[in-house]
């Protein structure tokens, strides 16, 4: 790897400092999955690691006084499924969890670095998406907040500007009745990239839909929010009819690319058949069940 | 005060296996690089140096990670252990003598990584399904058995120490 400087600030405001003073050269290092693999195989030239795990708030995992969770930037995903408070609010995000990776993946890897990293596949964002979740921004000219689905610019792209990092990200205190699921399709068990990802989030009032978010990855540049499709499902009965309904929405919605891991054909129908066994889990939480599993 | 930006060699202070441990290294070396390389622990090997094989697996801070995806560095204060801290003065840990058993090894390459995580494992359940198994070391990669006389070794491992517990 090439020559790296390295600091572990302990406040928000002395990471700040550091990144706005070395501009694009400077880059958080919170589990350092993407980016020591990233700056050692010469994809990204990084000369300064600001390390953000040793700064309270990007560690910080707690329900606040309105019943919202701060999930901070930096922890790993091993303490979201280990945490049954976490897991029982926002099964979808403990989906991805548990499937990024490997179990040593898992010990360092967090859904701040997957968002940050902006990679169209980036398991984590779709069941932030699903979860309404809103970013913490903190930089040279103060703090400001950003909705998941609006963070991820391009490939590898966001709307964090030099200086600004990530500090948390809330996400709303599930609604009673509610229930979300995430999954994708690889072509083995664990260990590999999504060649489609999907979540959904429902609501509902006994068997009816009160309101459903459903989120795509690895369909567009950037992580999909398909809000027509959500939107479609309200007042309509949690059944297979309704979710077929948005599934071809999401299906629609989809814009994906040829590559190695799968072909535009293949990634359509994947987005409608995973759409469908996303809601189908999202609905076996709400009703108090849980799905088969995450992968 | 403002943080200290470390480079050039950096002295790091931290505790592997129970021992306190002093070394230098410039932050862009791995945690792997230093164990090896400066401080002569080469159980854990190298085998992709990208987090996809496992077999530089260590514990640090009680959490299962690749250390080729640590920065030496991040070793500061950290307590590490490595597979040469498995054995105790009195034998073999049931997990090295259940590898042997079961033939779950043959070039070795792997199995450091391999009893490393499967230790991780057994701690936190001590008794896994064969799917609990499978799935915990999925990112460890075998060259050589073909992964099923490993996944026997550790649920007979598993077996023996719940037997001794
Ligand atoms: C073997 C292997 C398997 C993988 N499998 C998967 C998988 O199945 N699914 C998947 O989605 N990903 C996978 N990944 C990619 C990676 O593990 C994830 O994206 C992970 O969540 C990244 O988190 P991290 O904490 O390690 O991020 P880091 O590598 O520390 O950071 C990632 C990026 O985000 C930036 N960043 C981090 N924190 C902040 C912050 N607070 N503010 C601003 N910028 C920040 C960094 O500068 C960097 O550019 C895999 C990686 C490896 C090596
Ligand atoms: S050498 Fe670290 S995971 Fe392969
Ligand atoms: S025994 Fe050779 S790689 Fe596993």
């Amino acid at each position: 790897m090439r020559a790296i400087q390295y600091a572990a600030p302990s406040t928000v405001e002395d990471a700040v400092a550091i990144l706005a003073e070395h501009g694009s050269d400077a880059r958080m290092l919170a589990g350092g999955t993407d980016l020591i693999v990233q700056v050692r195989e010469d994809a990204r030239d990084t000369g300064v690691f600001v390390d953000a795990k040793k700064i309270p708030e990007l560690m910080d995992l707690s329900v606040n006084a309105d019943g919202s969770t701060t999930l901070g930037a930096a922890v790993p995903c091993h303490e979201l499924y280990n945490n049954a408070q976490f897991a029982a609010s926002y099964p979808a995000v403990v989906d991805a969890a548990r499937i990024i990776g490997s179990t040593g993946i898992q010990g360092r890897a967090s859904v701040g670095g997957n968002l940050c990293n902006s990679g169209p596949a980036g398991d984590t964002i779709p069941p932030l998406i699903v979860h309404s979740a809103v970013c913490n921004i903190a930089g040279p000219d103060g703090k400001r907040t950003v909705a998941v689905e609006d963070f991820c610019t391009a490939p590898g792209r966001n709307v964090l500007a030099d200086g600004e990092l990530l500090v948390s990200l809330t996400l709303p205190k599930p609604p009673a009745g509610s229930g979300s699921h995430y999954l994708r399709f690889i072509p083995r068990n664990e260990m590999d990239i999504a060649v489609v990802g999907a979540g959904a989030s429902l609501v509902l009032d006994g068997e009816s839909i009160t309101a459903a978010r459903i989120s795509l990855g690895a369909v567009a540049p950037t992580p999909l929010f398909v809000q027509a499709a959500g939107d479609a499902l309200i007042g309509l009965t949690a059944d297979e009819d309704s979710f077929a309904v948005a599934a071809d929405i999401a299906r629609d919605a989809a814009s994906p690319i040829d590559d190695m891991r799968g072909t535009i054909a293949h990634r359509k129908q994947l987005s409608y058949v995973l759409t469908q066994r996303a809601l189908r889990g999202a609905r076996a939480h709400a009703q108090g069940g849980s799905p088969t599993n995450g992968h | 005060m403002a943080t200290e930006i470390q480079s050039g060699k950096v002295h790091v202070q931290t505790t592997i296996n129970g021992e306190s441990v002093d070394f230098l290294a410039e932050p862009r070396e791995s945690l792997l690089e230093v164990l090896r390389d400066n401080l002569g622990l080469t159980g854990a090997k190298e085998g992709c140096n990208n987090g996809n094989c496992g077999a530089c697996n260590v514990v640090m801070d009680g959490v299962l990670v690749n250390s080729c995806c640590v920065l030496s560095v991040e070793a500061a204060g950290a307590s590490i252990e490595t597979i040469e801290g498995v054995a105790s003065p009195e034998g073999l840990h049931p997990l090295q003598q259940s590898f042997l058993e079961n033939a779950a090894l043959q070039c070795g390459v792997c199995t450091p990584g391999f009893i490393v995580a499967a230790k991780a494992l057994l701690e936190e359940n001590p008794d896994p399904t064969e799917y609990e198994v499978r799935w915990w070391l999925a990112g460890n990669l075998c060259r050589c058995t073909g992964y099923d006389k490993i996944v026997r070794a550790v649920l007979d491992a598993a077996e023996r120490m719940r037997a001794e517990a």
